[in-house]
Order: structure tokens, then sequence, then C-alpha cells
């Protein structure tokens, strides 16, 4: 088990390594010049001002200094905390701006992915081997898959939220509020909340659902199934056997699709106007704020990365197998 | 995730593939998922060349709802949405086989080397491969994305095919290590046959079917991967694109002003094309493993 939590944190620190080393080079070494780009944005007509800002920039970057130095300096910031300040919300620091935004992102993943996957699982599970509903049902699921995040979002936004009138479309709350502890607030929150969560859900739940039914049908031809069959064992039993074992590739299957599920929030939030990471990183593309958009991303690797790591933990407490060292881990 | 289709060796090869066809016409998964994916690529082919004028002209009246002149209607510029729609299907697929197929052939590469060789080269590839794979593909896209100046449909296939082979890698690796042992791999090896070669001739041929299916998912990957960038503003710079006319709809307020004819289209295309592909994904599952055939 030691061996296992060893490599898997081997493997993170590693990725978190190649993440900041990709943040560093892709400035340095795109094509297309950051600084010019950022000023041709500002728009100024004075040479003697453009050549003030270039200054400026450049030393932003720190592209006036050897590239070893510019390299150790990147890690030094960053180990402090300090991603450099926004352009879009000058002069707050990048982090800050990403302090304020991440509880709404969270507060849209992590109940989307945990409900999703409980409830796809269930009913993928349900639907195996029940013919009428499995051919209903498993189409819909993978046209559910094939559906792009924001298009979903926008067929809900428009059909739930103007068509209908039922949930507001932008926002995370009313703009007439501020925030403040009260039931009226927590209720524009709520409201504010349902739909991006809706789509995010229903994405992810065909996915699940569909992962699971294909899984319980390989575990049902297993030599077990076959034996506790012969033994006479009721089926909810045999099922319930299956269900376990199947729910180990599952496990693994959600920290494969972390990645995927983020994304899927990010694109959600910019149909919703969601004050969370995902608006930061439309803010960012669309007013050039490389800061912001690069601390964004250390900031979304990292969580990725502690959520990767939550679900070996999982793994582990589920498949005792890790446990007694005896493999079995994905 | 698939087994190896049971193909053994002493089946005559055209046996095989005639017993494949059989159960494949008689697949409803199978035939339902291919008809869907040749009339739209169909569109995609043909549609531009029935249009005389270009995808983003200004050609009819604004924000008309669709009619006979207008299939799909128009923008609030007064594009048209069925031109846009046919062009954009051409960048789906474009980006789908160069994005897929990129990714297709590096997860080959590193999984069929990873699992043949084994040993250093395999822990050293598959550190990579996890690595790659814990990265969250579309942040990394759009931080290169961004710095990008000017940006076409190759080039974002480029970077889609760069960030999404890893799964492809690992499970192609799992495959191969459970071939690399059979005796008619052995048989090559004393025979003096070089690696190379038994990759490509005694192993690859033996997962055919199990590649193609791989390929085919990447490519639904790499279609949505591109939506999601095109979506967010770091779509090409030039041309269109389903995910494009998505964002150009968000942008003007298409879904207050009820204009569901901008929006609805481009959405429904990617998912009609992926859906597509992942059913005719599982119909090929069931066409040849003997095992699901039942059903």
């Amino acid at each position: 088990m030691r061996r296992y939590f060893g490599r898997k944190l081997l493997v993170y620190g590693l990725t978190f390594f190649v993440a900041v080393t990709v943040n560093w080079l892709i400035p340095r070494f795109m094509p297309g010049d950051p600084v010019q780009s950022m000023l041709s944005r500002a728009n100024v007509s004075q040479p003697a001002a453009v050549e003030a800002m270039r200054l400026h920039y450049t030393s932003m970057f720190g592209f006036d200094q050897p590239l070893w130095r510019q390299y150790l300096n990147f890690w030094g910031a960053l180990l402090r905390g300090d991603l450099g300040i926004s352009i879009w919300l000058f002069p707050t620091p990048v982090t800050d701006v990403i302090v304020r935004a991440v509880p709404y992102t969270l507060g849209l993943l992590v109940p989307a992915i945990l409900l999703s996957w409980v409830a796809g699982n269930r009913f993928g599970a349900f639907a195996a081997r029940r013919r009428w509903l499995d051919n209903s049902v498993l189409p819909l699921g993978y046209v559910l898959t094939a559906t792009p995040y924001m298009w979903l979002a926008i067929l809900l936004a428009w059909a739930l939220g103007i068509v209908a009138g039922i949930f507001p479309v932008a926002g995370a709350y009313s703009f007439a509020m501020r925030p403040e502890l009260s039931w009226a607030f927590a209720g524009s929150l709520l409201q504010h909340w349902f739909l991006p969560f809706a789509s995010l859900f229903l994405v992810a739940f065909g996915g699940w659902a569909i992962g699971m039914r294909n899984m319980i049908i390989y575990e049902l031809e297993a030599d077990y199934v076959t034996y506790l069959r012969s033994l006479g064992a009721p089926g909810r039993l045999v099922r319930r056997y299956a269900f376990r074992n199947a729910i180990l590739p599952q496990i693994t299957g959600l920290a494969l699709q972390l990645g995927v599920l983020v994304a899927g929030a990010l694109v959600t939030e910019i149909v919703f106007s969601y004050p969370g990471l995902g608006h930061l990183i439309l803010q960012a593309v669309q007013n050039q704020d490389f800061f912001l958009l690069q601390g964004t991303f250390l900031f979304i690797v990292l969580g990725v990365l502690v959520a990767n790591f939550v679900v070996d933990v999982a793994y582990v407490l589920v498949d005792p197998r890790t446990r007694a060292g005896m493999g079995g881990a994905a | 995730m698939t087994t190896t289709p049971a193909v053994t060796e002493e089946t005559p090869v055209p046996a095989v593939r005639r017993e494949a066809l059989h159960f494949a016409l008689r697949n409803g998964k199978l035939v339902a998922g291919l008809v869907v994916v040749v009339v739209f690529l169909a569109a995609a082919v043909v549609g531009p060349m029935t249009i005389s004028y270009g995808p983003n002209d200004y050609v009819g009246p604004a924000m008309a709802a669709p009619s006979g002149e207008y299939w799909f209607g128009t923008t609030m510029f007064g594009q048209d949405v069925f031109a846009q729609f046919v062009y954009g299907l051409r960048s789906t697929f474009l980006v789908g086989v160069l994005g897929g197929g990129l990714a297709a052939l590096i997860g080959m590469a590193v999984g069929f080397t990873a699992g043949y060789r084994g040993g250093l080269v395999d822990e050293v590839l598959n550190m990579i491969t996890n690595i790659v794979l814990v990265l969250p593909a579309l942040v990394v896209l759009l931080v290169a994305n961004a710095y990008l100046g000017v940006r076409s449909i190759g080039v974002q296939a480029l970077f889609i095919g760069l960030t999404s082979w890893p799964w492809a890698a690992r499970a192609i690796r799992a495959q191969t290590f459970s071939l690399r042992s059979r005796d008619f791999v052995d048989l090559a090896r004393l025979s003096g046959v070089r690696t190379p070669r038994i990759i490509v001739r005694e192993i690859a041929p033996n997962m055919s079917s199990y590649l193609f299916m791989t390929f085919i998912l990447l490519f639904g990957g790499a279609v949505l991967v591109a939506a999601s960038l095109d979506f967010i503003g770091l779509g090409p710079t030039q041309g269109v694109s389903l995910g494009l006319m998505l964002n150009n709809a968000a942008r003007w307020s298409a879904l207050q002003l009820g204009m569901w004819w901008w929006f609805v289209p481009p959405g429904a295309g990617i998912t009609a094309v992926v859906g597509a592909l992942y059913v005719m994904n599982v119909g090929l599952d069931e066409v040849f493993n003997p095992k699901l055939r039942e059903m």
C-alpha cells in the first residue's frame, strides 16, 4: 500500500512539475509575442507611453533576464503564492481573483460529479440485462455523453429559463442582491445554481450509466457468477456481487474523467455567466490577461491532482486487495 | 473496455471477414450509426458545393426564421445558418480525423513499444502516459491556444492530438502485453523478424478491430474538445466551425432574442455525429466480440 501511494504521489509530483514548466514555456516559445498583443490591445498612440508599457510588461514576464534565471524566478514566485497581477481587474493579484471564483466552481462541480456518479452507476446497473430498458435508455445515454456541455446548457437555459421563465439564466445570484446571510439570498443562490448543475449532471450521468451497464454485462459472464447461479443463489445476491466488482473500474473512470468534467464546468459557467473559474478564463481570453489565464491553469491542475489523490484513497478503501498488497489497482 | 476479438490463427482470413460482414449487416446499432455518420459526412462534402456564397457572407435579411430560401434561417447579421452549418461540419470532420488520427498514432506508437518491450522502456513510457493522462487536456489547450496569434484547424487538431492520446496508449499497451507471449509472436521472433515488423505484421492485425474502435472514440473526443475550445473563443481565427457558431450565437444573445435556429443546429450536428460514432462503436464491439452477439 505504501508502494501504491508512493508511486501515485510521484506521478502527481512530476505532473505538477511538468504543468508548471509547460506554463512557463508557452509564453516564451509560442509563435506570437504576448507583450506586443497586450500593447496593441491597450491601443495607446504616444510612442513614449508605448515604450514605457513595453518595459513594464517585459519586466512583469521577466523577459529581460537570462532564461534559467526566469525559470527559477517563476518557481520562486509560485511557491510564495504569487501568480502576478491581473490585467483585467488591475491591480488585484491573480491569486485573489481566483480564490474569489473557486467556491462557485466547486459548488457546481462537486455535487454534479458525486451525484451523477452515484445515480449513473445505480441506474446503469439497473438497466443492464433488462431488455426494454436497455434498448430505450442505452441510445439516450449515448446521445447524452455525445452532447457538448455548452449546448445542453444553452438548450436548458433557453427552454427552462427564457421560454418557460422558471429559472434565471445569468449570474450566481439576483443582480438586485448583495451577498449576505439570509434566506432570500440563499434561495436566489440555489435558483441560479440549479440549471448549470443540471446540465453538468445530465451529460455526466449518461456516461456513468453506460459505463456501468457495460461493466455489469461483462461481470455477469464471469465464472463466479456462473458458479453462484449453479448453487442456486438468488438473482439479487448475484447482482450485488457483480456490482461490487463493476464499481472498481468506475472509480478509475472517475479519476480519468476529472479533466473532462472540469472542462465541462468551465464552458457551462460561460453559458450562464456563472462567476466561477470558467468565467475568469473567458474574461482572461477576451482581455488578453495572460497572468490570470496561467494562474487559473495552475490552479485547475492542482485541483485535479488533489481530486485524483482523493479518488486513489477511495479506491484503497473500496478494494481490499490494494490494502493487502496483492495488486489489483489500476 | 473490450477484450481482444477472438480471431484465431487457424481460421482463414476471408472466412473471418465474411463472418464479420454477415454480423455487421444485421447489427442495428452499427447500421444506424453508420447511416447517420454517412449522411452528415455527405452534407459536409456536398453541402458547400451547392452554395454559391461563403459561410460568413451577408446574404439575406437579418434574424430571419427558417424558410424555404434559408433552410436554417439567418443570423443576426444576415448570414445563412445552413451555409455555416455545412461548412462547420467540414471543420468538425477535419478536426476529428486529424486530431483523433494523430492521437491514435501516438497512442499506438507508445502503447505498442511499451507493451512489447516491457522493462525500463515500459516504465518510462508508462510514467509519461500517466503524467499526460492526469493533466486536464482542455485547460492545457486553452493556455496554448491563447498565446497563438493566428489559429487554424490544423494547429488546433495538432494540439488536440498531442494531449488526448494517453488512455489509448494505456489500452493498447495492455492488449499488446497479452499478445506478445502468444506462440505466433514467439515463432516470428525465433525466425529473426525484427521488432517493428513483428508489431506491424503480427500484433497489430490481431487487434485491428480494437485499434479501429479506439480511433472512433478518439475522433469523438477530438470533436468535443474542439467544440469547447471554439466556444470559449479560441477557435480558428478564420472560417467557421460548429463550436464557433455556438460561440457567436451566445455572444450575440441569440437566446434572449429567441433565435433558436442559430444555436440548435450546430449543437445537434455535433451530438448527432459523435453520438452516432459511439453507437457504431457498440455495434462494432458486438460484431467482433462473439460473446456479445447473443443480445
